[in-house]
């Protein structure tokens, strides 16, 4: 129903946005060295920097895109995607709210969001511009207090060159896989944070409230170091739908915790997932890796809801001892969505910990996966594993699998791992039914509970807004 | 109140109610006894409007509506309750989340607006006073690894809090040991009143000097085949049902 005017809507978009490219600098579709001279030119980048791209670029050339993960969507001609293209102007954004579509302003009210914000998510020009600028400006101000930097990477390129160069790729290598090399060789821009020794950020960074922001388009970079004994955490995405013409998204993130630093990730994803039919929708491709050295600790927290595809696992490299690992996930898919996620835990130093708490939910005719890995190296000793991965299924179209690999070379690790599938029980349903709640307030209030433990990882306001979230994601799944 | 006639119901294609009739009318206590698989329960769940179990034919009038044309959640908004004889498990959704969203979806209906958490976490401190389950039990998860007499008696507390016009108690007494028995039915005798009106399903006559019924009915074959006043349960738990079912037959 809501589906389609937002399929049609975006179809609209696309069609507009088509047009009025021609007058500003956009490249033919098409990837070879030329385009990634031209993508390095245009940012005035470092030598080293267009050298860095142009390696990862040869190295994709002889890589094929990995087809273990269990998804299914037509081969992708990278060739019919175009790797540049400049924010879209002021006249061709939508004047005010009334011109955005009514379908996309009903949802807005659903997730509760405040009007100046939904002028942003939509994308409307002047005023809410303005508004956001002057929050983003005191909250720069209270950062560079307190030392903290955070900018975009293109920003960091040019004012932070030493810093970038040491750590970008340090923990996705360029050649990691086919989407990483791509990454690598196009990315359009993203993040970067530097957090100085022993600063504990003074408040939450969020991609949200970064300027510059208007358009980091579908090859999004993002690196956070937190120095010795620092603390930050990060929120990536917000609740609202996120819509965007391009088809394949293919990002990274890269997270460094030195000795005794902590980095909290938080991501809510809700890219748009495609009509009820399944036609449509992004694909995500997300590489997401952290390394944690001697005492550190990295905490990954998603909550997927979007896109057609997905496929991501934020994982941790424990390198120092007793450093920590933990990745608390909650992915729902609906109609015809599919996502294959899950987390490597690598254990390489001795006491090393992690914990990995995994929520599916599959509803409509989706698929959701959960691949995991744990992998305790001879080095790892006393290292601990907790895994917990349970699937929840609504209705009987959909399908919910779990591929556990657990690599144990140590023989003092201990690795536990417990995982259970549930429905949603027609008793369940029918008691809620009785106590006066309608099937779909049921169903979500059943959801809502099984994610608790994921839920309660995630910043307080983010988690509010992530149980509204579901609600607005399961609807129509219920009879 | 409540007005059922002929009702002919079937669960999965099977009929188990044949031709039953019975009249509530506001403030009276009908008790429903009977022998395994007489369809008690079922009578319970046709009225409650649980999935699977349909009317075939009679009709059944609550409060001036057509039950039968309700929907479950619409049966439970015009005020009908039913206890549950196995309340189940919804892990992770506190008991008081999902109380509160009861009340407030009733209160919606009556067009009151919800309540705000302090006022009604004070209500629900007391209803489970009267209950006599620990409030901790608020904060946990709907009958989350709660006991039998804990799942009965956290049954007994939402009907206090919504405060139905008609609640059907489907053998709330199974299971429970006297003293959670006498708090059970304190806890039905403290809400009855001139308008509200209660079913108990049960098989044993114990719960019935508790909490005393202006009916007994006798339940075989999918319909009513004695009733009687409160002495009816007596003779049964003397006589047996067999000495009612040969008395039929």
């Amino acid at each position: 129903m809501s589906q389609e005017q937002i399929n049609e809507a975006i179809a609209k978009e696309y069609a507009a946005g088509f047009v009025t490219q021609i007058e500003s600098d956009t490249l033919p579709p098409g990837l070879d060295e030329d385009v990634i001279r031209f993508i390095s030119g245009r940012k005035n980048e470092p030598e080293w920097l267009l050298e860095w791209r142009l390696e990862a670029y040869r190295s994709w050339c002889e890589m094929a895109e990995p087809e273990w993960a269990h998804v299914h969507y037509p081969e992708i001609d990278f060739n019919t995607i175009s790797y540049f293209s400049s924010p879209k102007s002021m006249e061709d954004r939508p004047k005010s709210l009334d011109e955005v579509d009514p379908e996309l302003l009903e949802t807005y009210e659903k997730l509760g969001i405040p009007l100046h914000e939904q002028e942003m998510l939509a994308g409307v020009a002047v005023d809410a511009v303005f508004d956001s600028v002057s929050v983003a400006t005191t909250f720069r101000e209270k950062l560079a207090e307190a030392g903290v930097i955070f900018c975009s990477i293109s920003e960091a390129v040019h004012e932070y060159p030493d810093l970038v160069r040491k750590h970008l790729g340090s923990v996705v290598p360029r050649k990691d896989n086919f989407y990483a090399a791509l990454n690598s060789a196009v990315f359009s821009d993203g993040s970067f944070v530097y957090i100085p020794k022993g600063v504990r950020c003074p408040m939450e960074l969020s991609t949200y409230f970064r300027i510059n922001e208007a358009n980091t388009g579908q090859f999004e970079r993002t690196l956070i170091v937190a120095d010795e004994g620092s603390h930050v955490s990060y929120l990536e995405g917000c609740t609202a739908p996120m819509r965007d013409e391009n088809q394949v998204h293919a990002a990274v993130v890269e997270l460094v915790a030195l000795d005794n630093a902590e980095i909290k990730y938080s991501t809510v994803q809700n890219w748009y997932p495609g009509d009820a039919e399944g036609k449509g929708g992004i694909y995500n491709f997300v590489t997401k890796r952290g390394v944690a050295h001697t005492n550190a600790k990295i905490s990954w927290t998603q909550v997927e809801t979007g896109s057609a595809v997905t496929w991501k696992y934020p994982s941790c490299i424990l390198r120092g001892d007793n450093s920590v690992g933990e990745f608390y996930s909650v992915a729902l898919t609906n109609n015809f969505q599919q996502a294959d996620t899950g987390t490597k835990m690598i254990h390489l130093g001795k006491n090393t910990r992690s914990t990995i708490i995994s929520k599916g939910i599959s509803a409509g005719k989706s698929s959701n996966a959960y691949r995991g890995l744990v992998r305790m190296s001879p080095k790892a000793t006393g290292a601990r594993n907790y895994t917990q991965c349970d699937s929840l299924l609504i209705g009987d179209r959909c399908a919910a699998h779990t591929f556990p690999y657990i690599e144990s070379r140590n023989p003092s690790a201990v690795i536990e791992h417990e995982a259970t599938t549930s429905k949603v029980s027609d008793d369940q349903l029918y008691l809620c039914l009785q106590r006066g709640l309608d099937a779909e307030k049921a169903v979500s209030m059943i959801v809502n509970g099984f994610c608790k433990e994921v839920f309660k990882e995630l910043p307080m306001e983010f988690a509010v807004e992530a149980g509204k979230l579901l609600e607005v994601s399961l609807e129509g799944s219920v009879g | 109140m409540l007005s059922i006639k002929d009702l002919h119901a079937s669960v999965d294609g099977k009929t188990i109610l044949n031709g039953l009739s019975l009249t509530v009318n506001p403030g009276e206590v009908h008790a429903i006894m009977g022998p395994n698989g007489s369809g008690k329960s079922t009578l319970g769940h046709v009225l409650a409007g649980r999935p699977g179990y349909e009317a075939i034919s009679g009709s059944v009038e609550f409060l001036g509506q057509n039950l039968l044309e309700l929907e479950t959640e619409e049966r439970a908004h015009l005020g009908l309750f039913l206890a549950f004889q196995y309340p189940v498990e919804i892990p992770g959704v506190s008991n008081m989340e999902f109380l509160k969203a009861s009340v407030d979806a009733a209160r919606k209906e009556r067009g009151e607006p919800a309540l705000d958490a302090v006022t009604f976490m004070k209500m629900a401190r007391e209803a489970s006073k009267i209950v006599d389950l620990d409030p901790a039990f608020l904060k946990r998860g709907v009958n989350e690894g709660f006991s039998g007499g804990e799942k009965k008696r956290n049954e007994l507390m939402q009907m206090m809090l919504l405060e139905p016009k008609l609640a059907i108690m489907d053998e709330t007494d199974s299971g429970l040991d006297i003293d959670a028995l006498q708090v059970v039915a304190n806890g039905v005798n403290s809400m009855r009143n001139k308008d509200r009106s209660f079913i108990l399903v049960t098989h044993y006559q114990r719960l019935l000097n508790f909490i005393e019924p202006d009916f007994v009915h006798v339940l075989s074959g999918g319909k009513i085949v004695r009733s009687g006043d409160k002495s009816l349960a007596l003779e049964l738990e003397e006589r047996g049902y067999a000495w009612v079912a040969d008395e039929v037959a």
